[in-house]
């Protein structure tokens, strides 16, 4: 564990309880992750991606092995607001305006109203949706909404962002644009990005690390460091080096399959 | 004015059916009457009499109509709107019980609903009971309530507005334990990453939350408290309220009297229900939820 390591997860275990006999979400998984880090995860359904990532945001309580966040245990770095969490549905308050939704966690968290409004209109420029504050959910569209969704988990600015398939219900070109612009976003913010998701070339032209997970038990088969550059044009998904790493995550996930398929 | 049409035949057909039913049941009487005085009666004629009966079995409307114009319009152009032989001064005796009722039963109603999505042991005992007060007839403990309340020196308004509030918590409870248990897990998780308080996900997340059940279930225990006042006023032997003109008008054998009585209490309900319909309108608006 290094001096600018944020999260680090050493031999964790989560066991569900059910009535089908226990469920192995997670075993025995280590990792870390550094400052300043962008690192995917994924893997089949019933890996424990999105499990790894609540335990991270302590959603979810281990039952086996430690997990640190900023140097202190989950629970304690929730406390401190350490992290913004972005869910697979944008999950507005239909009766906040998007100005309200993105100033409801500032409220929360005793803001002051000068500074909740400064932050606001600084995170809505962030997602490019100036001019749209004072619009009720309903009146954007899904795309805009999820935007919405992340100004709200930028909005007080905490160092770590873990984003659970945040762009999973939305239509390809949409995806295109919003992970277009979340590179952008993190190269601005210099924040540590754990982001969740099922699709490869999503994982592999955002992040500068993809962890390939594997279900039942939920483990970690292969953590690929990417070469890619850090300035990523959408066509650099056609390039050989691209495809390269495309191909060794397919490969890994095939490897945790195997003995299924 | 695209609703006037239908609406205007749904009161054509009632008012069809009630004459004609008025006919039906009144002609008896007027029958053995021409039998007595010993003359025939044409169709017209023995039509024209079930309908202007001084104590018929059913009133026909206009005579109902007339009665409630006599004891509210023509009273109010006479000066003396608020006399005691005015609806208007009984519709108010029971609208004060009732509204009284009512504040008390949502208040009562939130308090319980809070408590059981709160409190584990509350959810588990309180709500049989809250079921098993709705199993008992409101008729059977409301002159119980009255004097029970009578002997420990509580009496006038509030025996009959407690009536009203057993009668409208019940909704209230079922409504807004729904309504603050509709937030999604995933709204809750959300709460629990911002590091919020218990009171601040009930007043940011399921207070609002719970609005459109809430309005529901107040216009359920409105119609429900304008109920439990009359009925709270049967068993006093009460001098006023709707209540009390129903139970005068059945001693008597005033039935154009119990009928104007009805007809007032409906007409009471329909306003207050559909107040809480536009504070309801009002307020979802505003919440950018209509």
């Amino acid at each position: 564990m290094s001096s600018n390591t944020v999260i680090s997860a050493q031999d964790l275990s989560l066991t569900f309880q059910t009535g089908d006999g226990p469920v192995h979400a997670l075993k025995d998984v280590s990792l870390d992750v550094g400052k300043g880090d962008f690192v995917s995860f994924i893997g089949p359904s019933g890996c424990g991606k999105t499990t790894f990532l609540r335990c991270m945001a302590d959603l979810e309580h281990p039952t086996g092995g430690s997990i640190t966040v900023n140097g202190v245990s989950a629970e304690e770095a929730r406390r401190n607001r350490a992290y913004g969490y972005v869910f697979q549905a944008a999950g507005l308050y239909p009766w906040r305006t998007i100005g309200g939704n993105i100033r409801l966690p500032l409220e929360i968290m005793g803001y002051d109203k000068a500074e909740q409004a400064r932050r606001v209109s600084e995170v809505l420029e962030l997602v490019d949706l100036a001019g749209f504050e004072k619009k009720f959910p309903w009146q954007l569209s899904g795309g805009m909404q999820q935007r919405a969704s992340i100004a709200r988990a930028l909005a007080f600015d905490a160092d770590i962002l873990l984003m659970d398939e945040p762009f999973g219900a939305l239509d390809e070109i949409v995806r295109d644009h919003l992970n277009e612009q979340l590179l952008q976003l993190w190269d601005r913010t210099d924040k540590t990005i754990c982001f969740v998701t099922h699709s490869i070339p999503e994982a592999v032209y955002l992040s500068t690390r993809i962890v390939v997970m594997s279900p039942r038990p939920g483990r970690i088969t292969d953590v690929i460091e990417s070469p890619l550059p850090k300035e990523r044009p959408l066509d650099i998904r056609e390039t050989p080096e691209f495809l390269e790493i495309a191909h060794r995550v397919r490969d890994g996930l095939r490897a945790g399959h195997g003995d299924e398929v | 004015m695209r609703n006037l049409l239908p609406v205007l035949t749904i009161v054509t057909a009632i008012l069809v059916i009630w004459y004609a039913a008025a006919v039906a049941l009144n002609a008896q009487w007027v029958r053995d009457q021409a039998t007595r005085a010993g003359h025939e009666l044409s169709l017209p004629a023995l039509v024209e009499a079930t309908w202007s009966q001084d104590k018929p079995k059913l009133p026909a409307p206009h005579q109902v109509a007339v009665e409630i114009w006599q004891t509210t319009g023509a009273m109010v152009l006479a000066g003396r709107g608020f006399s005691k032989r005015s609806l208007f001064y009984h519709s108010w005796i029971t609208f004060s019980s009732t509204a009284l009722g009512f504040l008390l039963g949502t208040a009562l109603g939130v308090a319980l609903a809070i408590g059981i999505v709160y409190n584990r042991t509350m959810d588990m005992s309180v709500m049989p009971w809250v079921i098993a007060s709705q199993t008992i007839p409101i008729l059977a403990i409301a002159p119980m309530i009255i004097v029970v309340l009578n002997a420990v020196g509580i009496s006038g308004l509030l025996p009959k507005a407690m009536i009203s509030m057993y009668l409208s918590f019940f909704p209230v409870v079922v409504g807004m334990v729904k309504g603050l248990r509709s937030p999604a897990t995933m709204q809750l998780d959300q709460m629990r990453t911002w590091n919020a308080s218990p009171a601040q996900t009930f007043w940011k997340l399921r207070l609002p939350s719970s609005m459109p059940y809430l309005f529901t279930s107040l216009k359920i225990g409105m119609a429900a408290s304008v109920v439990g006042a009359i009925v709270g006023e049967l068993p006093t032997g009460a001098v006023a309220g709707l209540g009390a003109r129903l139970l005068a008008g059945s001693y008597y054998g005033q039935t154009i009297q119990i009928w104007s009585a009805l007809i007032m209490a409906a007409t009471l309900a329909a306003v207050l229900v559909g107040l809480i319909g536009l504070v309801q309108r009002m307020t979802l608006r505003r919440m950018g939820m209509a």
